[in-house]
């Protein structure tokens, strides 16, 4: 279990602009989001000794961006196998390797052309290998279609409705539309929901997030070290990865899970919570993954925000606005801002945090939740100011 | 590899059982030697006892619908264009273990949560037989 509170902290932002067609190379998405987190945190390219990365085969090895960044010694490179389980997961990981002795300063990225590029959406391989000799053959290939397999075990479970799901969307664009950065700023109400077309029942295109080509990068050191830098540290509090006993061979391998209508938050709550030492109640704000909008409503529930079967009244109460009792995704989330593999959650929650967020700044915030991750594995992180 | 082609399902050793009886029309499952556990997909050790003894038998192919999702957007749209809307769901095999399969026969949306369905069979790409299920009496 994570048990290094507050000893580490979020230093340096970095991110490129969220497109459709970034016009260049991966590799240079991820040292332009790396060097902007090392200048927003005033460190110099040579004090860097650890990158760490996660990736499908869609991104650039952490070695890469190390010698590209011209980092004289990346004595720490890793790269994870993993997509938006993992945001947290590599940020964690950062601090365990300082704590270990291994590294000072660590950039954490995620870099992606997810739309121009390789577009992750977009199916599997057509030999079907692996797990995928029991799936593929069935048409059963993209991860929208996974998810709605989970979607409808929850709402045969619990009777969770099309409109609560509608709600997510709709909040969440509305938090786009105060975020320049944002994809998708134009409000949507619930007519637009229930009107846009179904890519897989249950889910329409509304409930789907963006493909975007683009970048990430933060940039974590020691506490005390991140003091001595230009911005308010934004301290680890806790977290947690992992997931159920299984979690089969990769995200999308179902047949294993025994409950789809939970995931893997419910696994990691107790240590999440016990590693920040507080509870949901504290939280100010939450950065919850949204690669679909049934996603948010799993993990409340499983990370105790609400009881099992609970998740789609509760967003559709108005809880989760900016004024509401749990504001979340105040960017606009993957659904509307942009979808960086939920990386671009944690740079929203520090900025929360520091009290940069401009006109979606939720007042008085001062700790944040993030997370990453919507099936049988994930990562999550408490921060605060 | 053709790109109009459905994924062709590659056996491994540990599948080829699998495939091959369904090119027989039975449904083979793989279980536990030692404690008879059933499991699915076929794998090296049994995940209840750890054993490594493993023996295949042919399972009564009845089962019940766990979930379901209807496909209005397939991906490639070459390939699945003409299925659509097709179902793809999760079928919890009466002995104990889940799969994913299509379910065939009848309107999407007549489909509910815990539908009987039995097992059927249907040519795949080449030489593949997929195991397919369709309705049936509740018993
Ligand atoms: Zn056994």
């Amino acid at each position: 279990m994570f048990t290094l509170r507050d000893k580490y902290a979020i230093a340096g932002l970095g991110e490129t602009a969220y497109t459709k067609n970034s016009g260049t190379t991966v590799l240079n998405l991820a040292v332009e989001a790396c060097q902007k987190a090392a200048d927003d945190a005033g460190v110099p390219v040579e004090e860097i000794d650890g990158i760490i990365s996660y990736n499908f085969g869609d991104s650039v090895p952490a070695i890469a961006v190390a010698t590209a960044l011209g980092i004289p010694n990346a004595g720490y490179a890793v790269d994870f196998a993993g997509g938006g389980n993992a945001a947290n997961l590599i940020t964690l990981t950062a601090a365990a390797a300082i704590e270990a002795g291994l590294a000072k300063s660590v950039l954490c990225f995620r870099a992606m052309n997810g739309r121009s590029g390789f577009r992750l959406g977009g199916g599997r391989e057509f030999q079907a290998r692996g797990i995928t000799q029991y799936t593929a053959p069935f048409g059963w290939i993209t991860y929208p279609q996974a998810m709605a397999m989970w979607c409808r075990r929850h709402m045969i479970e619990y009777g969770t409705t099309a409109e609560q799901l509608g709600s997510v969307a709709i909040t969440f664009r509305e938090n786009a539309s105060l975020n320049e950065r944002a994809m998708q700023r134009e409000p949507i109400t619930m007519d637009d929901y229930m009107a846009s077309r179904f890519i897989v029942e249950p889910f329409r295109m509304l409930d789907i997030c963006l493909e975007t080509d683009g970048a990430c990068a933060v940039l974590v050191t020691k506490a005390e070290h991140a003091r001595d830098l230009r911005h308010t540290p934004v301290y680890i509090m806790g977290g947690a990865y992992g997931g159920g006993p299984n979690q089969g061979e990769d995200l999308f391998d179902a047949i294993r899970w025994p409950d789809h209508s939970q995931n893997y938050a419910a696994y990691i709550a107790d240590d999440l919570w016990r590693s920040a030492g507080i509870g949901p109640q504290d939280v100010d704000l939450a950065e919850i993954y949204d690669c679909f909008t049934y996603s948010v409503i799993m993990q409340l529930e499983g990370l105790g925000f609400c009881k099992p079967g609970e998740g789609g009244p509760f967003v559709a109460s108005g809880a989760i606005k900016r004024d509401g009792s749990l504001p979340l995704n105040t960017h606009g989330g993957l659904l509307s801002e942009a979808y960086i593999h939920g990386l671009n959650h944690v740079l929203e929650a520090v900025r929360q945090l520091r009290g940069e967020a401009g006109p979606r700044q939720i007042p008085g915030a001062e700790i944040a939740l993030t997370t990453a991750g919507a099936m049988t594995c994930g990562s999550a992180m408490v921060l605060r100011a | 590899m053709n790109d109009a082609s459905k994924p062709i399902p590659v056996a491994d050793s540990d599948s080829a059982p699998f495939w091959e009886g369904c090119r027989e029309h039975r449904l083979l499952i793989q279980r536990c030697a030692s404690c008879k556990t059933p499991r699915f997909p076929p794998m090296r050790a049994c995940p209840k006892c750890h054993s490594t003894l493993s023996e295949w038998f042919e399972a009564s192919g009845r089962g019940t619908v766990y979930s379901w999702i209807v496909v209005q957007h397939p991906v490639p749209r070459e390939v699945y264009g003409q299925d659509v809307p097709y179902v793809v769901a999760l079928i919890d095999l009466e002995e104990g273990v889940r799969m994913v399969s299509n379910i065939i026969g009848l309107d999407p949306r007549a489909i509910g949560a815990n539908m009987p369905v039995e097992v059927t069979f249907e040519p795949g790409e080449g030489d593949v037989v997929l195991p397919k299920f369709k309705p049936r009496e509740a018993p």
